[in-house]
């Protein structure tokens, strides 16, 4: 990448109380980039997005190590105020519940007008024209006596709407999206990706997407990055890594998605589980489920090597 | 008004685990000495008492505390010490009756609406929450308003405002054993219904009446004692403590000892019988802590 | 038919149950209340039967129970048996001083209990948290007149600060502290535990990440999701002590309408009491009600809950 890149998580280590749950993650996001973030379920990638955000509860969250540059500022470094001039001004994020990211008391003009308020320091009137225009951006109709509704009076792919224009009120230049449609019905999760992907196009953002869905990231992503127990295993542009896996996980994963089965069979999934943390050896710790694995797989840990097409495997495909 | 249903432990410890599990916080522990101690009191106030606790003169009047008064002497020359021992006795007996007649009435009025169901259910828990409405010191005194005043009727009152309560929670939890298996079959061998309440519903319903006579028992105490105070429970002369407090209540600029030894002694007593319930409502049944 | 439409409409049946029960119960002191109303003097039987017609007590009792609970509905209470006067007239003049006592208290129970429930919620563990939680634990156990006396000896009769008697503003300040106290341990346990819960939650973590400051987020996020509890508890001890503070108006010696229903009890007057429990209860009942209103007004979900 030739451009200043916007996000650059570099060598990031956060344990969950004892446990290490990310190890040297690195990774760049370029200014209106789109960059997927996939791996299974507990392989570390809310860990990952909320570390961006400083959003780790702590306890248990603590960083062991590394920086996380943001238009060249370190995070990791900020005081909490101007840690809060960043969150919903200049990184918007949206997360995996849709039901419950909602206050339940409060309209979703409040919620929305909120940020206006704050960042952009509007008053009543004006926030609520803006949140207006936002819920018509969002694509939720009638936007005007929409804002007085509560949460509650809306379904799950209203909900994610509005969590849609609260992320986006201030025009972020980043957009983390942490499994935007997981929780949402099939048809519904289109909808909600096309609208991100529109907005992306429209408003300029870089897009940090997480999904365990590879679908979705040969779709919308311009980039990949995989994750295996809380290590980037592989790392390529999207058509790149679709059309060349190297990383046997990678390869895995492959598989299991939808279009690489004939219709109507079960989709295999691969076998194994991810082991525990205190099970893990010094090796990759995909070896233990690796087919291809050979001895030194799982005595030493392989680097990653350099961009465009990054890769930790000692016997890629 | 809350009512939570403890959980249905079908298994009672046997009494020394269950002894050393409760004795296992420190303010468990503090909380059995003192009451083994009040216990112990109580039961030999007589022998342990250095003079009669109703007879007067035995001391000047309102005099300090001593070598030989330990807390002091009331307006009328009676040792304090003497009569905080034997209000030991009463209080702990008023309170355990109290919490007795709340117990038996509120466990078989719980478990017989809930097993008749239908619209004596419906009924009787419209009732209990009718009752439930009351505060419970206007209730209590409303039945001391009927049954007069005096340590015994004091009981009764604080007793039988306890009922709506205990019954309410009973009913839950008899609610959750009528549809097992066991009572099915005790029904489908033709049982009668005062068996099945009493050999099948029962048994499974101590470990919670335990925990709720437990809990109330501090309460009773407290409440009996502020009958007292108020003038309807426990009458002077007898040695109670509301009743001393009350009396000490005029002369606290004198003799602050009139009023400071009964209701420490009071608020020892209920401490004591709080912590060790609270330890052992956790032990009986980990989901019903905290609703003292 | 809106919410709040069927909520008032859902405690008349209680109102009446409750009015049953306290007609029911007082029907039960034994004794002629003919000989309780006359206070005990000898009379003729021609003034006893005069006396029972005047009051309605010839009549057989299912007639004296609609009487009564067509009185109650017009707020006609009777006439006391010791004062012969209106029992609703001496209620409502015993209402003041129970209601300055009861606000006092309220007070001071919620600037201490709301302060310690915060700083013990949002660290939990803490030795804020730990203090005040041991504190509350050891407070439930403690008299309350006790304390009531204690304060008395200690601030107005050895260091004289304030005045015991009287009925200025400053004669309030240690009843006040006596009931605030006895609310505040139950109100911070409360505020932390509703607030604990509530920190943990999605929109919590939402609220953090639109950039707003941590006294925003708790105090307009998290609190107004917290309050429930807690409102209800307030609510439902200042119903109570409306009522009269039976406990604390004796210790300092206040007139008001607990020491009054403890010395209608010892008198046995029995309009008084039947006047004075009834008033409780309804007060009780529809303080109740104005708490399930306040809900739906902080919770928009019970709003359109259906009945
Ligand atoms: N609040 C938490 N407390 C303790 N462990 C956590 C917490 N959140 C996440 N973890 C652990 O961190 C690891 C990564 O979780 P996460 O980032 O949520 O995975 P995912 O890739 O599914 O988003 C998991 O092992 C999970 O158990
Ligand atoms: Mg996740």
């Amino acid at each position: 990448m030739s451009e200043a890149p916007l996000l650059a998580v570099e060598n990031l280590s956060v344990a969950m109380g004892a446990t290490p749950v990310l190890e040297d993650v690195s990774f760049q996001i370029a200014p209106g980039e789109t960059l997927g973030l996939v791996g299974e379920s507990g392989c570390g990638k809310s860990v990952t997005a909320l570390s961006v955000m400083r959003l780790l509860p702590n306890p248990p969250g603590k960083f062991l190590g590394g920086r996380i540059l943001f238009d060249g500022t370190d995070m990791l470094s900020l005081d909490i105020a101007a840690l809060r001039a960043i969150r919903g001004d200049r990184i918007g994020m949206i997360f995996q519940e849709p039901m419950t990211s909602l206050n339940p008391v409060y309209t979703i003009g409040d919620q929305i007008g909120e940020s206006l308020i704050v960042h952009r320091g509007m008053n009543g009137s004006a926030a609520r024209t803006e949140t207006a225009k936002l819920l018509d951006l969002v694509g939720i109709p009638a936007a005007r006596n929409q804002l007085d509704r509560y949460p509650h009076e809306l379904s799950g792919g209203q909900r994610q709407r509005v969590m849609i224009a609260i992320a986006l009120a201030c025009r972020p230049k980043l957009l983390i999206a942490d499994e935007p449609t997981t929780a949402l019905d099939v048809t519904v999760q289109a909808q909600i990706l096309d609208l991100i992907g529109r907005l992306r196009v429209e408003l300029g953002m870089a897009v940090l997407l997480i999904t365990h869905d590879l679908g979705v990231v040969a779709e919308f992503c311009d980039r990949v990055a995989v994750m295996y127990a809380g290590r980037i295993v592989e790392e390529a542009p999207s058509a790149e890594l679709f059309r060349n896996p190297r990383h046997r996980y990678t390869e895995a994963l492959l598989h299991t998605m939808p279009a690489a089965n004939p219709p109507g069979r079960k989709l295999p999934s691969i076998s194994g589980t991810v082991p525990a943390p205190a099970d893990r050896g010094a090796g990759c710790i995909f070896a233990a489920r690796c087919r291809f694995a050979i001895p030194r797989c799982s005595t030493d840990l392989p680097p990653l090597t350099e961009p465009p097409h990054r890769l930790r495997c000692w016997n890629p495909a | 008004m809350t009512t939570t249903t403890p959980a249905v432990t079908t298994a009672i410890l046997p009494p020394r685990r269950l002894i050393a599990r409760t004795l296992g916080t420190p303010g468990a522990v503090a909380g059995s000495i003192i009451l083994v101690l009040l216990v112990f009191g109580a039961l030999f106030a007589s022998l342990l008492s250095p003079f009669d606790p109703n007879a007067t003169r035995v001391c000047p009047r309102l005099a300090a505390p001593s070598l030989t008064n330990f807390f002091g002497c009331d307006l009328f020359g009676r040792d304090i010490f003497s009569r905080i021992l034997h209000g030991a006795q009463l209080s702990l007996a008023v309170g355990l009756l109290t919490v007795a007649i709340s117990l038996i009435a509120g466990t078989i009025i719980g478990m017989v609406i809930a097993f008749l169901g239908g619209r004596v259910d419906r009924i009787g828990v419209r009732m209990l929450d009718v009752m439930l409405g009351f505060p419970a010191i206007v209730l209590a005194i409303l039945i001391v308003a009927v049954l007069g005043v005096g340590a015994f009727n004091a009981a009764l009152a604080v007793g039988i405002s306890g009922i709506p309560r205990i019954a309410r929670v009973i009913r839950s939890a008899t609610l959750t054993l009528v549809g097992r298996e066991y009572v099915d079959s005790a029904r489908a061998v033709g049982a009668s219904q005062t068996r099945i309440l009493r050999r099948h519903l029962l048994p499974n319903l101590w470990p919670i009446v335990i925990v709720l006579g437990s809990l109330d028992l501090g309460t009773a105490i407290l409440s009996t004692a502020t009958l007292s105070f108020l003038g309807l429970g426990a009458q002077p002369p007898t040695a109670e403590w509301g009743a001393m407090l009350s009396a000490g209540r005029e002369f606290m600029r004198y003799a602050p000892w009139t009023m400071i030894f009964p209701g420490l002694a009071l608020f020892l007593a209920v401490m004591s019988v709080n912590l060790v319930g609270d330890r052992l409502s956790h032990v009986l049944d980990p989901r019903a802590s905290g609703h003292v | 038919m809106p919410w709040f439409v069927r909520r008032v409409l859902g405690i008349v049946p209680t109102l009446f149950l409750t009015w049953t029960i306290v007609f029911g119960v007082l029907q039960l002191i034994p004794g002629d209340p003919v000989m309780l109303a006359l206070g005990g003097t000898p009379a003729s039987d021609e003034v006893l039967d005069n006396e029972r017609r005047r009051l309605g007590l010839d009549q057989p009792v299912y007639i004296q129970y609609l009487t009564f609970l067509k009185k109650m509905a017009i707020g006609d209470l009777g006439n006391g048996y010791s004062s012969k006067q209106p029992v609703s007239e001496m209620i409502a003049a015993r209402v003041r001083p129970s209601l300055e006592l009861a606000l006092g208290g309220l007070l001071v129970g919620i600037l201490l209990g709301v302060a310690l429930g915060i700083a013990a919620g949002l660290r939990p563990h803490g030795w804020i948290d730990t203090m005040t939680m041991s504190t509350a634990l050891v407070g439930v156990s403690l008299p309350s007149f006790w304390i009531g006396m204690l304060l008395i000896y200690v601030f107005g009769l050895q260091l004289e600060w304030v005045p015991i008697l009287g009925d200025g503003i400053d004669a309030l300040i240690l009843p006040s502290i006596t009931i605030g106290l006895f609310l505040a341990g139950g109100l911070a346990r409360l505020i932390r535990s509703a607030l604990i819960e509530t920190m943990t939650q999605d929109y919590i973590r939402t609220a953090h990440s639109k950039g707003l400051s941590a006294v925003r987020v708790v105090a307009k996020h998290a609190m107004r999701n917290a309050i429930i509890p807690p409102i209800t508890l307030l609510g439902l001890q200042f119903a109570v002590l409306i009522g009269g503070a039976v406990v604390t108006e004796r210790v300092f010696a206040r007139a008001g309408l607990g020491s009054m229903l403890i010395d209608a009890v010892l008198t046995k007057d029995i309009p008084l009491v039947q006047g004075l429990v009834v008033y409780t209860t309804t007060a009780y009942i529809v303080i109740n009600l104005l708490l399930e209103l306040l809900y739906g007004i902080v919770d928009p979900r019970i709003r359109s809950r259906r009945a």
